[in-house]
């Protein structure tokens, strides 16, 4: 015990002075020409089978007795999560893509022991098929800016002294050996920065009114209850680097003069809150967080709760019902939360992502980082670029890249040579893009100007086999079961949306429908107590800006031209092109299909239940959708 | 068939139910803001949320049952029904969705009978669908007990349940 206490007390940090020291002590202690393994241990990585890559590399590590001259290091995500496992071997950044246990031999012996690339992991591009050797130089890379997200791949989120070394907690220091809450304030402001969840309220304002709120208790929130179907980037951000996050939320904390924080974190994200967990143990552990932090006679701790899976609860009241233990359920806004929030005090809550930007704007300046960026939106923004797209995963592009960029550039297109349709971005609450707008640049502004939203980042990209009504009836099924029923419009309005939906998509659908549709999104507009009814009809209202052509095909000829919705289509086998080959008849869960072995098959509609397993299946293209 | 009981192996099953129960009720005492995170504690604990356990939370803590029935029926995370050996879990979310997460719940329908939400007869699976996981690169995902499977197609999630007794 006196032994752990002793070590406790090392550990600490006393002053900025110290800080700096520990830091220099660090990075004397490391060799920077020693090769290091950095393994990507994202959640999608390890959906890839990331761990055994590590365990792999142990071994062979141990094996041939190496752990001297190589560091192996899991990392947070890496962002390109369509290519994972990667494997990137610095100092050089050779990238390794789609890594397994069994190429590991390979890559220690050729690369580490050798110094050979091994050319069969390395990416290729798809259409030149040229190779790429070095993270930095693959496509999906290079026109990103990835200030933010940069971190993820050199830093073991898991050790603390990793985030020091590279510079973190300096800003936090800085703050508070030098700069007056008032001031750091208005470097907030001064920056630009906007709210990263979804609305995009000036960070900078909301801090000053929480600041100029008179109480005694004050709370500092960090959402993390990223609900956005489509979006993952507050996870592999509070899972990368939790301490940039933790590090943005002490100034915050200091600044508005708060001593108590909370993270509140999707129950679903278990990795996410392991490491925010040991991130704030370590923290507390060094003097960065907890009593007397630095030295400064400041003092802040943080809790971390756990959401119950309800999407409203991303709503800053709801989620403030939430962690008093209540049920999720917005409150009208005529007074701000950052007036009388959690508890009735005043309460801070930013975004994942909002915090992550403080100690960059802190250290580099508002000057440095308001010349990244539009005009009424500052520095970078972290999408997840998702679906029906070559290269799908995180991307951190300064704001007003335009979206012909981000999704053919970096993206790399869309797959199987099918045609774009549309981007999807702001979740629930957003809407769907056309082609005629790719150029647009992309801000908070512009993309409300489309009718769509930045929200939390989710850039979900539709080919020509989705169907846009099917769109809107998924966001409106999804907004159903979220609504917490406390308010009318929201309750009833999302309720009549998705029977008119649903009648539409099953053949059912009236000429006046459309109408009824968009009299009934006024209503939600103007009458739901919160956000999420406020915003609801977006997907509806923009697919039937941009796709009411669609919507009017399934009502009047009675067809789904996606070939997507069940009641409107139709499976047939072609007789001309099928080879009988009895994959499709094998496939098929109610024996529809009959016909004998390299004889050309039939389907008997009245068995056929349109599962697709058939079209699926088919390597001749001769199961016919339409 | 004759069933027959072993009363001091369930005695002591029952006792060491209600003692681990007691004690993290005892754990959040003085934290009724923390009725979630008990809740989350009790299901991790049972996979369910018991009735009569609800109740001695209401009893113990001293939080109307209303509220913590409110709480247990609100939030999508909590379940009053027991669930299977094991949980799957398929993924709605919209990356997913384009890319057919749907026709899974539909398989898991025609196959198993069991709707999002339902345990097999035997026990053997529940079935939930989620809004999202965060794992959209590799959709359509399905998670089998904290296990995720990326890019599942009805084939695959055949060949993954196989190994689920």
């Amino acid at each position: 015990m006196v032994e752990q206490v002793r070590k406790l007390l090392e550990k600490r940090v006393e002053s900025a002075a110290e800080l700096d020291n520990l830091r220099q002590s660090i990075l004397g202690k490391r060799d920077t020409s020693r090769t290091c393994i950095s393994v990507c241990g994202g959640t999608a990585c390890r959906a890839s089978g990331a761990e055994a890559v590590v365990d792999a590399f142990i071994d062979e590590i141990e094996r041939r007795e190496l752990q001297v001259q190589v560091e192996l290091k899991e990392t947070g995500c890496h962002g390109f999560c369509e290519r994972g496992p990667l494997v990137v071997i610095e100092p050089r950044k050779i990238f390794y893509q789609r890594v397994t246990p069994e190429d590991v031999g390979e890559i220690i012996g050729e690369t580490i022991v050798a110094g050979r690339v091994v050319e069969r992991l390395l990416y290729a591009d798809p259409v030149t098929g040229q190779k790429v050797t070095y993270e930095p130089d693959v496509p999906f890379y290079k026109k990103q800016t990835r200030n933010i997200f940069g971190a993820n791949g050199a830093i073991d989120p898991t050790n603390i002294e990793d985030y020091i070394a590279s510079g973190g907690y300096s800003a936090l220091s800085k703050v508070l050996t030098g700069m007056k809450p008032r001031e750091i304030i208005e470097e907030v402001k001064k920056s630009g920065l906007r709210g990263r969840g979804g609305g995009g309220f000036p960070t900078g304002r909301k801090w000053q009114s929480c600041l100029e709120a008179e109480a005694d208790i004050k709370y500092v929130i960090c959402n993390a209850d990223e609900g956005d179907p489509g979006a993952y980037q507050d996870r592999s951000l509070l899972e990368g680097n939790p301490h940039s996050v933790l590090e943005g939320m002490v100034i915050g904390a200091y600044a508005i003069g708060s001593n108590r924080g909370y993270i509140y974190v999707r129950n679903e994200y278990p990795l996410a809150v392991k490491h925010a967990r040991i991130a704030i143990e370590q923290a507390m552990d060094y003097g960065l967080l907890g009593e007397n932090i630095l030295g400064s006679g400041f003092d802040f701790t943080v809790t971390i709760n756990k959401g119950g899976g309800a999407f409203v609860c991303g709503e800053s009241s709801a989620l403030m019902a939430s962690l008093e233990g209540k049920i999720g359920e917005p409150k009208a806004k005529y007074i701000h939360m950052s007036e009388k929030g959690l508890w009735d005090s005043p309460s801070l809550l930013n975004n994942v992502k909002t915090w992550a930007n403080v100690p960059l704007i802190i250290n580099k300046g508002a000057d440095w980082y308001s010349k990244i960026g539009t005009a009424g939106s500052k520095g970078t923004m972290i999408f997840s670029l998702v679906g029906n797209i070559n290269n799908t995963g995180l991307v951190e592009v300064p704001m007003g890249i335009t979206l012909r960029e981000m999704i053919f550039d970096i993206g790399g297109g869309i797959p199987n040579g099918k045609k774009f349709k549309a981007v999807q971005t702001g979740g629930p609450s957003g809407g769907c893009i056309p082609e005629q707008y790719l150029d647009t640049p992309v801000d908070f502004d512009e993309l409300t100007k489309l009718g769509s939203m930045m929200g939390s980042g989710g850039m979900i990209v539709m080919d020509e086999d989705t169907c846009m009504v099917d769109v809107a009836k998924y966001f409106i099924e999804f907004l159903k079961g979220e609504s917490c029923g406390k308010c009318t419009p929201c309750r009833e309005g999302i309720n009549r949306m998705s029977e008119i939906l649903n009648a539409i998509t099953q053949g059912k659908g009236k000429p006046e429908d459309l109408e009824t549709l968009e009299d009934l999104a006024g209503i939600l507009s103007a009458g739901a107590l919160c956000a999420l009814g406020q915003t609801a009809a977006n997907p509806v209202m923009s697919t039937l800006k941009y796709f009411r052509d669609e919507y009017i095909t399934h009502i009047e000829q009675k067809k789904c031209p996606a070939g997507v919705c069940r009641e409107l289509i139709q499976y047939s086998i072609d007789p001309e092109q099928c080879v009988g080959c009895l994959r499709c008849l094998r496939s098929c869960p109610t024996g529809a299909i009959t016909g004998e072995k390299r004889e050309p098959h039939t389907l008997n509609q009245g068995l056929c239940i349109k599962c697709g397993a058939c079209y699926d299946v088919c390597k001749f293209n001769a199961v016919i959708r339409q | 068939m004759e069933l027959t009981l072993d009363f001091p192996r369930v005695k002591a099953i029952v006792e060491s139910y209600t003692e681990k129960v007691d004690s993290l009720i005892d754990s959040y005492a003085g934290n009724k803001e923390q009725l979630i995170s008990l809740l989350q504690d009790i299901q991790a604990e049972f996979n369910y949320l018991p009735q009569d356990v609800l109740v001695k939370i209401s009893q113990k803590l001293d939080i109307p049952l209303s509220q913590v029935f409110s709480v247990a029926t609100f939030f999508r995370a909590f379940t009053l029904k027991p669930r299977g050996r094991h949980v799957v879990t398929v993924c709605l979310g919209t990356a997913c969705h384009v890319k057919g997460g749907r026709r899974l719940v539909e398989k898991m329908e025609r196959d198993y009978g069991i709707k999002p939400g339902e345990t097999t007869g035997d026990m053997r699976f529940t079935l939930e669908a989620v809004n999202c996981l965060g794992c959209c690169a590799l959709g359509p995902v399905v998670v089998v007990d904290g296990k995720y499977q990326s890019k599942v197609n009805p084939d695959k999630l055949d060949r993954v349940l196989r190994g689920y007794k």
